[in-house]
């Protein structure tokens, strides 16, 4: 008979998931699922309420990407209130806004990767759990630690100074923003003591990337070969092609290196867009709709940005991109691991971005908000720090929200996330009569890799009906539990 | 030396209950200016996190203060044990990791509590409940007492730290 194993919870993920592996009697892995089992009513929940109140509403959702959640629905309210879409807004109102972005993405992507990634670079998957975390990165690696947290800490400022708080920041509003930025924090953020500043982020970040590159030299097998499959890959990108994580059209390229989604208006993703539902996740499917359900899947976040972008646009970063894509001779580069490497360029690059913010004197003057013909439904992309993340509003006469639809950066990753777990446990558990530590911590570095946010990815509240079910060798359905 | 003491609540206000902590830091902040005192920093935020390390590392006393689900008659103020225990998410860094990080990493660590306050709700919505409201002004009154005497609470810390490592 086919046995189940469940590793749960996944540890150092954001939220909570289970995971099941189905094995027969030979050992053979039959299949593998990353399961959500924690939902969100949140898009009903909004339903009725005043349409301002969104921005600052949807950061219920989570408390590790409140601001993701507060821009994306502030550019779908952008278009509500009749400001257009991202650059529509006045100089000063989309600048506070890309300042606010890219100090959410170094801070978020700098947390994923000293707290949640380094651990297991610096340990090994096999590592000693007890010393396999940020509490044994400090003992043995001081300087790291310290980095990380004052890099998380200068991310956080920034947030603080645009959004106006940590929590339920109000920076952004419906067509623009309600502050500029102070001589004073602009100073304390240019030239405050170490390390404190900008130029020592970007000095740290640097020291990241070249930590990542000589790990991944000395581990090639791993990093290269560990829940590396081919896939699609999609983004936002400038209309020139470059990486901007703010705001853009969107583009998604094949297996390959295809294009397959050529600079769209994210206004119209539906029509490129579809959301599948599988019965045993509250968790939905994305799809390219023109290459259907079972084809139409692909990744998002740091990994797929780098591929699907021409260019980085500033120079630190974009000789790191260089050296990234000549790795895989100018082809997607389809290494899970290799989320990581992306993900500290990008690191680099929004250290960056925030250094010419910063030195902008838009920042500190000038019209906040920009006004124009309201409109009954609005559309909102950004490229959050775990990928594309989708907010589509509709109000009434009223000024009412009548509909909320979101498609978060997690959710975008759900079927890679699924296969690279499918891949890792193939490659580790096949043949295995016991269950590692090692092995089991294989399975969760795989998810690990794509900085999964579960506690926002599920929503809908009896949408979706869960369902469990225990399947022989068979196929004979031996349990069933279904609410 | 004046006592360098840190109030630091947390928890989502968005998820009614869950928002006890920021709204003891709120109340609490307005009554040491009321009160004219000296020598303390208040943060909120979502949850507790690496940064939170450094933030704590240069103060004699913090407290932390969050909503608690737990089985207690309405508020509890326990002193915080550095933790080794690496949480399921980061949502859940709990104030003994916050310590033990800070004291790893900075060599140093302050005296700290963690003011527990029962909840009752904890839906979408904003509000703290009408019983958790009163666990909340029940918290304050016995705070309120309790800070004006900073170096004894960091004494009784250091006491109660003392005789757990003998």
């Amino acid at each position: 008979m086919e046995k189940k194993i469940t590793i749960e919870p996944v540890t150092r993920v954001e939220g909570h998931g289970k995971v099941t592996i189905h094995i027969d009697n030979d050992g053979e892995i039959v299949q593998s699922r990353l399961h959500i089992v924690e939902f969100r009513g949140f898009e009903r929940f909004v339903q009725g309420r005043p349409y301002w109140e969104a921005p600052v509403l949807v950061q219920r959702l989570c408390g590790i990407c409140p601001v993701s959640h507060h821009l994306a629905a502030a550019k779908a309210l952008d278009v509500i209130v009749g400001a257009g879409t991202g650059d529509g807004l006045t100089p000063t109102g989309e600048k506070m806004r890309r300042l606010m972005h890219y100090g959410q993405t170094f801070q978020s992507h700098v947390l994923h990767f000293f707290h949640l990634v380094s651990p297991d670079l610096l340990f090994g998957v096999d590592g000693d759990p007890a010393i396999r975390n940020i509490i044994g990165v400090a003992k043995k690696f001081p300087d790291l630690a310290v980095q990380g947290v004052m890099m998380r800490k200068f991310g956080q400022e920034i947030i603080k100074a645009t959004a106006g708080k940590k929590i339920h920041g109000t920076g952004a509003i419906p067509g623009g923003i309600n502050k500029h930025l102070t001589q004073e924090e602009k100073d304390s953020f240019l030239n405050g003591p170490d390390p404190l500043n900008i130029d020592k982020m970007i000095s740290w970040a640097q020291d990241a990337v070249e930590f990542l590159k000589d790990f991944q030299a000395k581990n090639k097998d791993f990093i290269d070969g560990f829940a590396s499959f081919p896939s699609s890959h999609l983004s936002l990108v400038r209309k020139d092609g470059a990486l901007d994580l703010y705001h853009g059209v969107l583009r998604a390229i094949d297996a390959d290196g295809k294009r397959i989604l050529n600079d769209v208006d994210y206004q119209d993703y539906l029509k490129y867009i579809g959301e599948g539902v599988k019965n045993w996740s509250y968790m939905k499917f994305p799809y390219l709709v023109e290459f259907g359900k079972e084809d139409g899947w692909y990744r998002v976040g740091p990994l797929a940005r780098l591929n699907v972008c021409d260019f980085i646009p500033t120079p630190l970063a974009q000789k790191e991109f260089e050296i990234f894509r000549a790795y895989t001779n100018g082809k997607p580069n389809h290494m899970s691991m290799h989320y990581h490497w992306a993900r500290l360029i990008e690191v680099l690059h929004s250290a960056e971005m925030m250094k010419e913010l910063l030195n902008d004197p838009d920042l500190m003057k000038g019209e906040l908000v920009t006004k124009g013909t309201k409109q009954s439904e609005g559309v909102g992309l950004i490229e959050a720090p775990r990928g594309t993340l989708f907010h589509h509003y509709a109000i009434n006469e009223h000024d009412q929200l009548t509909m909320a639809n979101l498609i978060v950066s997690t959710t975008n990753n759900n079927e890679p996330m699924n296969l690279a777990v499918n891949h890792v446990a193939k490659q580790y558990m096949t043949g295995q009569k016991k269950i590692t530590e090692g092995m089991m911590n294989a399975v969760e570095v795989a998810i690990r890799a794509y900085d999964p946010c579960l506690s926002c990815a599920t929503h809908a509240l009896g949408q979706m009906p869960l369902e469990v079910v225990l399947v022989d060798g068979k196929e004979k359905i031996i349990d069933r539990k279904k609410r | 030396m004046s006592t360098k003491t840190l109030i630091y609540g947390y928890g989502n206000p968005g998820r009614q209950d869950d928002g006890l902590g920021n709204a003891f830091v709120d109340k609490f902040e307005e009554w040491i200016k009321i009160q004219g005192l000296q020598g303390f920093d208040f943060d909120s935020n979502y949850q507790l996190n690496i940064e939170d390390a450094e933030a704590i590392n240069d103060k004699d006393l913090v407290i932390f203060v969050d909503a608690s689900t737990e089985d207690i008659k309405d508020f509890v103020l326990t002193p915080v044990s550095e933790s080794s225990r690496v949480a399921f998410t980061t949502h859940a860094a709990t104030p003994g990791f916050i310590v033990k990080l800070c004291a790893d990493i900075f060599g140093k660590k302050p005296a700290a509590y963690l003011l527990h306050i029962k909840g009752y709700k904890w839906d979408f919505a904003e509000g703290i409940s009408e019983n958790a409201l009163i666990n909340l002004n029940l918290a304050l009154d016995d705070m309120k007492k309790k800070i004006m005497d900073t170096e004894s609470l960091i004494h009784s810390f250091n006491t109660i730290s003392y005789s757990e490592n003998k």
